[in-house]
């Protein structure tokens, strides 16, 4: 077993309960040999952010479905920035209308992925992001 | 950034890129050590462990309050056991703890097991030393106690702190003896299940047994058994029995600080560590000049067809590891 | 079993079907139900003897109800199409469900956003970026005046899809009626009020266990005497199965979970048959049509033995399983959205030929948004046709005596009693929750059917078969982002016109109340919301006296 391996918190921000998707990307992404912080729902901004750099994680996976997206996932974007955390890559899924998506993707979220991604789809945006950084 | 002047500071980031460094066995992680060295020594190290779903999490999370409310910083490591599968892990035991995410003076580090040179417990042991450097005054690790693994990293601590709960099925029978030997504060979580006193005697029954097979003499502790129940409902202060594990907590730190055991303790685990770091460094040597790693197979099958012998072998390979160093 | 035709069916496979089968396979080496449980190839008549069938399914409207809870059911009266709807303010919601009584809705349903639902004002800093998201942001008792604005609450019945902080809502329920100069013996409706599921399922609970049940017992005993009408409960497997579990574990961990409602009820000194009448029950519609069924009646039967075994209930009401049913949301998908009108269709009829009591159908965006006008009238003219076109509601149960039904029946119900056992051998749900035994069941079944569906193995049409290219969605219910600036300027209005010191008094008085466990705590609510406390207020003072409940995570 190498040593050095990818570290990604999934999170859930906000008062959104459903966790399923959440907890099935943790355990996916474990399966694919990636150490996953789960850290359960009803997580703030800050607590996301403060995990997030004490964990040293690559990756911060936001699990969303009531809508909160455009307020709640700008803000962990900046709030990594004030920490000086700007190179932790952040990643999105849950409802999101598409329309949105160009608007978070300018502000900092990497990537956003709708009902019916697949673990494959996310391993290999974690993969060529993880290259390119 | 100057790691070590950051980590000094208590910059969170600094701390954790420091761990990652650990972790990752990076070259310059001995140096950021050895460099941190000198700062360490003044925390408590408190190692927790228990079988899963014994509420250690809760526990610590409640301790974090308690050792919070006396302004103290506190940092947790918890471990959990990478799969043997996939290498992967999922580390979820902060959650227990996230009410603290916010706070400053609390740092929680999530480890997984990995398959380290030298075992998980070399690492966990430099980690603690960056956490210790930075200031933390209670540093806790968490971790399963179900197998050696597990047995060494808490055996990192100056106490520990042996979580049971009841209903478990006959548990002190099961669990390995070392834990029932190294345990140095039971705490029986979740008293209000049914069999809390049956846990209760069998852990007094165990312990009466242990005294006086080491033949107890008058500087040996005797070992605090507990009743407590942290997580689930909120209870009112001094029902959930934390406070008075608290007090039991700095009375034996007292205990073993006055009468010598923590130094003999703290001495007899940085000798095993210097021995750990040695081999591992001679390993590592040896594999650069002999390729033991790549070899091995080869070897193996040469004994294994008969075609060499164990001692020879060994010997000579060392013979040719001595020239090859002289040759430098 | 079937011994009548063992030897014809050996006789049949071996002359009619091997050699079909050595020219033709079967598509598949086994084939399973949605829960992934196996079907042969045929059923064949069970041999009920009278006495079996008496004892097995009987007749509608007797014990043990498994065909039905009504003798009459459909021919006598529809189920209740009861959309569920409610978003952004008080007054858009109003507009909604007006809208939807003119469409011919018979009962009303309301979805309240997150903060309502977790007991935090539109102003709370926990608030931020939910308000009015998932349903209607309501604060004090004006939004729920609002609410129900020219809606006569003596002529409608309505469900309140809300949990934890479910007695404050009732009251202001209870106090909009009053001021409509309707009394609260007439009322009829339900709240959802089921804290268990929320802790292993939806995640909306605020307290832990013990007192989220004290305020439920205090429900179910102010409802008996002053709100006969109302359903104090709507014990939920819909989330359950949303969350992943299969069939079986639907119902069976709901039914648990009703278990220990009653057996809490009752330690509370409260009699069953005072009570049991008005509990009532709240399942999924999944995608395995006959599977489906077979569930609502497995369902029925199983209940009413628990309710006359172990709690010795006495009135027939007391041991009906009555139920509404939501089409299940997590089947239905983003690509080809147009796919979802025909699973809800599918669905929805399972639910009528399951015999429920009143029904949600889902809308065709449902995976991208909350549904615009349009989408939500063809949900309903779903169930228009279902109920008026398809001739299903002429007779009753009519799938009965279907060989595979009847089995799929009775294997459902054996594999629901055995986990029913194991929570008892665990001590209850409260334990089984807090050890994790049933998240876990939940997440291993939510696992295995995402990975058949990575696999290929279980096929979604649209998303992992028959892909198209995809269109952009039109036409999507966007809520209006200014919903929280308008709930805030209202919040400061209340609060600025309202006794401050009255409200003080009532909020003194719950304090004192929650402290004591014998104190039933809907009148001291009352009294609050009357004063026009806020739900934010009233839950901060249960929030100190209760503590907050933590996740059991297994993962």
């Amino acid at each position: 077993m190498a040593a050095k391996k990818t570290r990604i918190l999934i999170a859930k921000p906000g008062l959104d309960g459903h966790d399923r998707g959440a907890k099935f990307i943790a355990r996916a992404l474990r399966d694919e040999g990636y150490e996953v912080i789960y850290t359960g729902i009803r997580q703030t901004p800050e607590a996301i952010v403060h995990t997030a750099i004490q964990e040293d994680v690559d990756f911060v996976g936001l699990s969303l479905l009531s809508g909160a997206h455009n307020e709640l996932f700008p803000r962990v974007v900046d709030l990594l920035a004030e920490n000086g955390a700007e190179d932790i890559v952040v990643f999105g899924g849950g409802i999101i209308p598409e329309e949105d998506i160009p608007s978070l993707k300018g502000k900092g979220v990497a990537a956003i992925f709708g009902p019916g991604t697949t673990t494959k789809q996310i391993v290999e945006f974690l993969e060529s992001a993880r290259e390119s950084s | 950034m100057d790691l070590v002047t950051e980590v000094r500071r208590g910059n969170p980031r600094a701390i954790a890129r420091t761990i990652s460094l650990i972790e990752d066995l990076e070259p310059e992680a001995e140096g950021l050590v050895d460099d941190l060295y000198p700062y360490t020594g003044r925390a408590r190290i408190l190692g927790i462990t228990g079988s899963p779903g014994a509420g250690k999490s809760s526990l610590v999370d409640r301790l974090i309050t308690l050792e919070r409310r006396r302004g103290r910083k506190v940092a947790v490591i918890a471990v959990d056991p990478s799969s043997p599968f996939s290498g992967g892990a999922i580390l979820g035991d902060r959650l227990r703890m996230q009410t603290h995410a916010t706070d400053a003076g609390v740092f929680i580090r999530s480890m997984a097991s990995r398959g380290y040179l030298g075992g998980t417990a070399a690492a966990t042991g430099d980690v603690i030393r960056v956490l210790d450097a930075a200031g933390y005054q209670s540093i806790f690790i968490e971790t399963i106690g179900v197998g050696q693994t597990e047995i060494k990293i808490v055996e990192l601590s100056d106490i520990v702190l042996l979580v049971l709960m009841p209903g478990a099925g006959d548990e002190i029978q099961a669990m390995k003896a070392g834990i029932m030997e190294i345990g140095d504060i039971f705490i029986i979580n979740k008293k209000d299940l049914p069999g809390a006193d049956k846990l209760l005697a069998e852990v007094q029954y165990v312990l009466g047994f242990k005294s006086s097979n080491a033949g107890a003499g008058p500087d040996d502790v005797s070992n605090p058994v507990l009743m407590t129940c942290a997580g689930g409902a909120a209870r009112a202060v001094g029902e959930d029995g934390i406070e008075q594990l608290e007090v039991a907590i700095d009375n034996y730190a007292e205990t073993i600080e006055s009468s010598g055991k923590l130094a003999e303790k703290r001495h007899f685990r940085l000798e095993r560590e210097l021995l750990g770091i040695l081999n591992r460094k001679v390993h590592q040597l040896m594999d650069v000049h002999i390729e033991v790693s790549k070899q091995l197979p080869e070897w193996t099958d040469r004994l294994y067809r008969r075609d060499a012998r164990p001692y020879a072998l060994v010997n000579a390979q060392i013979s040719n590891f001595m020239k090859e160093r002289a040759g430098d | 079993m079937a011994e009548k035709f063992e030897k014809q069916k050996e006789e049949w496979e071996r002359s009619t079907v091997e050699p079909l089968l050595g020219r033709h396979p079967e598509r598949r080496s086994e084939f399973v139900t949605g829960s992934d449980k196996p079907v042969d190839r045929l059923y064949l008549p069970d041999g009920y003897s009278e006495a079996e069938y008496l004892e097995k399914l009987g007749f509608p409207g007797q014990y043990p109800y498994t065909r039905g809870v009504q003798p009459t059911m459909y021919r006598g009266r529809l189920w209740t199409m009861r959309q569920y709807a409610g978003f952004g303010t008080a007054e858009e919601s109003n507009k909604r469900y007006r809208y939807l009584l003119e469409q011919g809705q018979t009962g009303l349903s309301v979805a309240f956003d997150l903060p309502t639902q977790i007991g935090y004002d539109s102003d709370d800093p926990q608030a931020e970026g939910e308000v009015g998201k998932v349903g209607v942001a309501i604060d004090t008792l004006q939004d729920v005046e609002i609410l129900f604005d020219s809606i006569p609450l003596d002529k409608i019945s309505t469900s309140m899809t809300i949990n934890a902080p479910a007695a404050i809502l009732l009251a202001m329920y209870i106090a909009v009626a009053e001021k409509q100069g309707v009394g609260k013996e007439k009322l009829r409706g339900t709240i959802q009020n089921d804290i268990l599921k929320e802790y292993v399922a939806r995640g909306t609970y605020i307290f832990p266990p013990e007192p989220s049940m004290r305020l439920i017992t205090d429900v179910f005993a102010y409802c008996s005497r002053e709100v006969p009408l109302w359903n104090t409960i709507s014990i939920s497997g819909y989330h359950i199965r949303e969350a992943g579990s299969d069939a079986a574990q639907e119902i069976a961990f709901t039914l648990a979970n009703g278990i220990e409602y009653v057996r809490a009820a009752v330690a509370a000194g409260l009699d069953v048959d005072d009570f049991a009448g008005r509990l009532s029950f709240f399942f999924n519609a999944h995608n395995d049509l006959l599977e489906e069924v077979a569930k609502f009646r497995a369902a029925r039967r199983i209940w009413a033995r628990i309710m006359k075994e172990r709690f010795q209930a006495a009135k027939p009401k007391s041991m009906m399983l009555r139920f509404h049913t939501q089409t299940g949301g997590s089947t239905l998908t983003a690509q080809q959205p147009d796919n979802n009108i025909v699973r809800v269709a599918i669905q929805a009829l399972s639910a009528v030929l399951g015999g429920t009591q009143s029904l949600h159908t889902n809308s065709r965006e449902e995976a991208l948004a909350l549904p615009a006008e349009e989408s939500v009238r063809l949900s309903l003219r779903t169930q228009q046709i279902l109920a008026f076109e398809s001739g299903v509601t002429s007779t009753v149960d009519p799938l009965a005596g279907s060989f595979y039904l009847e089995a799929l029946t009775d294997r459902i119900e054996l594999e629901v009693w055995q986990y029913i056992d194991r929570i008892e051998a665990l001590g209850g749900m409260i334990p089984s929750i807090l050890k994790g035994y049933v998240q876990k069941q939940i997440q291993e079944s939510a696992f295995r059917t995402q990975k058949d569906i990575e696999k290929g193995e279980r096929i979604v049409v649209g998303l992992n078969k028959f892909q198209t290219e995809e269109r952009k969605p039109q036409n999507l219910l966007r809520v209006n982002p200014a919903v929280r600036n308008l709930q805030v300027e209202k919040l400061s209005r209340v609060r600025a016109s309202r006794n401050a010191s009255r409200v003080e008094k009532t909020l003194k008085q719950l304090r004192e109340g929650a402290k004591q466990r014998d104190v039933n705590l809907l009148p001291l609510i009352l009294e609050a919301v009357k004063e026009y406390a806020t739900l934010g207020e009233i839950c901060r003072i249960l929030r100190e006296q209760f503590g907050e409940h933590r996740e059991t995570i297994v993962l």
